[in-house]
């Protein structure tokens, strides 16, 4: 039998040791997928592992890749801590590019510096506008903020489809659904010259660093903690829960909506109806994996970014489909939230045949 | 009656099948106190499986059964984590729903072109002939017949037998049902598993039912629906079909819509289902005079740890 006893104190090795051991057991499990597919399981596990860490294109890459991921996630762990469960970060991520977005192409022939601003904060106004739905539904009806999102993430995809094939269509484009391309001034900085890697990604790191001052030096981390462990003693000490829920979900949704306008200003340079890959999704893995934690949230997108490049290696290189990015995602949340176990709490087999 | 009305009809109760099925499997494992929010993924799994295996050997039964196998596996692995492994519902249910699609479209690449057999419809000897109510009541695929006789049976289990009450008042207070001697992990595992295989039937009938081939994502949000209509029906099972109804009603209408000289942009109109999901939550929340929901269960999503 397995015996599964609660630790007083979590265990701080176990905080290091756990998410070692997720990730050999995940290596370990696409190792026999790749066995399966019947691959060189060394060359794939070169290709999936190794190679997106190699040259200058793969290295700015997970850069590209990992600024969306990093700034939704910081986001979500704000409200994951609180118990507000924002899953929608896909549609605020939409709405945030279609927001911000639609005023870069509003301005198309304006060369100025003031515009990316502009468009910037446009983006965010429309993710929290996105989120505040929920939040609004949820304090005032009591409405589970779960399903609101999410059912408004299905919404954002089918708007953003309704405004390039219809208002923000490029008039030039021969009825392409797709929207004009970003000109210069309405396109992000790049920070490492002859990629992609754009300064989204130098902004995303500012951001970690203010969500750790937040959620570890100042009040309203400690509000958002305690909301989220012990509600009732939340409300005794006098913190007001809407305002814990308005404050997750706006700021949760202002990043997603950041994050989702610099995808559309930075690699993608327009806007088109498969600019949503499910980064507002998969930042829920990176939150999760980095137990929450805003410094951990940092190494854990570009793990994440790392599996990203991994299957279009994969793609590339071994014919795999692409979704098998998300298989070894989810199966390494599977792995890391087994592991987690070990962090608050004893585990120890026992073979007592008596019993 | 005139031929359109009864094709909507007809349309409306087809396309709540699926709906019915996962939201049925869904309410037993909430009833436990247990919330799995893999459905979607679970259903996609079955729809894809489902898929292959009518492909492979032609046979529907076999087909539907090992879509129903198939979420029930994935459900085992929700089970073993949450119950075994005391992980968060939220996080756990999450993981299988991303899981579920990218195994899903893993799987289904090299089925992207083919069309299977449609499980057709059932011909009763001279019922399924009668004027009108021949076609509404005699002529459905038997998965529909099914999913009614599900909805029965997992009222009268939960309402009319003991282990039925045993498992709500697991749902309800799992300490105290542990301190009078329950086994509150089996019976919360054996409930996930249910709600898996109806999830994987529920999948299995977009893929063999109403569009008979494999489109990546075609599950299209309809798992998150079905926990939606869980709420919806306060956790009593008929009221599951009348919320399918509904929500199967919208998804039709939207087909229609341009056949009444309704000229919107066809992406307005495909949101209506997501977007009634919301407005059937709200006025819920607007009818109710109390500020939390009497019959949700009271353990819901909350980790069970025996100490003893």
């Amino acid at each position: 039998m397995i015996n599964i006893e609660q630790r007083t104190d979590s265990s701080a090795k176990m905080v290091i040791l756990a998410p070692i051991l997720a990730l050999t057991l995940t290596a370990i499990s696409t190792m026999i997928i790749f066995l399966w597919a019947s691959l060189d399981v060394m060359n794939a596990f070169y290709v999936f592992y190794i190679e997106p860490l190699t040259g200058k294109y793969n290295l700015s890459e997970l850069l590209v890749k990992a600024a969306p991921l990093m700034m939704i996630a910081l986001g979500l762990s704000i409200g994951f801590r609180a118990g507000v469960w924002n899953i929608g970060a896909e549609g605020q991520y939409i709405i945030g590019a279609i927001s911000g977005g639609a005023v870069g192409l509003y301005y198309y022939n304006v060369e100025a510096t003031w515009l990316i601003p502009l468009m910037a904060f446009a983006a965010v106004l429309g993710g929290m506008g996105y989120a505040g739905i929920a939040a609004f539904l949820r304090t005032r009806f009591q409405v589970n903020e779960i399903l609101v999102t999410l059912m408004l993430t299905y919404v954002a995809i089918l708007f953003l489809s309704a405004m390039v094939f219809g208002p923000l269509r490029n008039p030039d484009g021969f009825n392409f659904p797709e929207s004009r391309i970003f000109h210069d001034s309405a396109t992000l900085p790049i920070i490492w010259q002859g990629t992609r890697a754009h300064i989204g990604f130098i902004i995303a790191l500012l951001f970690a660093g203010v969500t750790w001052f937040i959620t570890k030096k100042h009040m309203f981390g400690m509000q958002i903690k305690i909301s989220g462990s012990a509600p009732r003693a939340a409300r005794f000490a006098g913190f007001n829960e809407n305002k814990t829920i308005w404050y997750t979900l706006l700021i949760s949704g202002g990043l997603a909506g950041l994050a989702g306008l610099f995808e559309a200003a930075g690699p993608v340079g327009q806007l088109v109806p498969h600019l949503p890959v499910g980064y507002g999704f998969t930042a829920i893995i990176v939150a999760f994996l980095a137990r929450l934690h805003p410094i951990g949230i940092v190494f854990t997108s570009l793990l994440i970014a790392l599996t990203y490049m991994g299957g279009e290696n994969a793609q590339i290189t071994l014919q795999l489909p692409s979704s098998i990015t998300s298989v070894f995602q989810g199966m390494l949340l599977f792995y890391f939230l087994a592991c987690n176990v070990l962090i608050e709490h004893k585990v120890a087999f026992s073979f007592n045949w008596s019993k | 009656m005139d031929e359109l009305a009864i094709q909507i009809i007809l349309g409306i109760s087809v396309a709540s099948v699926p709906l019915i099925f996962a939201a049925i499997g869904e309410l037993v494992v909430e009833r436990s106190g247990v919330l799995n929010l893999g459905v979607e993924g679970m259903m996609i799994m079955g729809a894809i499986i489902g898929l292959v295996v009518q492909y492979h050997t032609g046979s529907g039964l076999l087909s539907v059964i090992a879509a129903m196998a198939a979420g029930m596996l994935m459900a085992s692995i929700f089970a073993f984590l949450t119950q075994l492994f005391l992980t968060n519902h939220v996080a756990t249910g999450l993981a299988l729903t991303l899981f579920g699609l990218g195994v899903a479209a893993f799987i289904g690449k090299n089925y992207s072109d083919i069309t299977v057999t449609r499980i057709s419809a059932l011909h009763i000897p001279w019922f399924s002939d009668l004027p009108v109510i021949g076609s509404l009541v005699f002529g459905y695929d038997p998965l529909f017949y099914l999913a009614i006789l599900m909805v029965f049976l997992v009222w009268w289990f939960l309402f009319k037998t003991k282990r039925g009450l045993i498992l709500r008042a697991i749902g309800d207070n799992h300490d105290a049902a542990h301190a009078i001697g329950h086994q509150v992990i089996r019976y919360r595992v054996l409930a996930i598993l249910f709600g898996g295989g109806m999830a994987g039937i529920g999948g299995a009938y977009l893929s063999l039912v109403q569009v008979p081939m494999w489109v990546e994502g075609m599950s299209a949000g309809r798992g998150w629906i079905a926990i939606a209509l869980v709420v919806f029906a306060s956790w009593q099972p008929f009221k599951v079909i009348v919320g399918a109804l509904i929500f199967g009603g919208i998804s039709i209408l939207q087909l229609h819509a341009q056949a009444f000289g309704v000229y919107i942009p066809a992406q307005y109109l495909s949101m209506l289902p997501y977007l009634m999901t919301i407005i059937v939550l709200v006025s819920l929340r607007i009818g109710s005079k109390s500020n939390t929901n009497r019959t949700m269960p009271n353990c819901l999503g909350k980790v069970f740890h025996s100490t003893s």
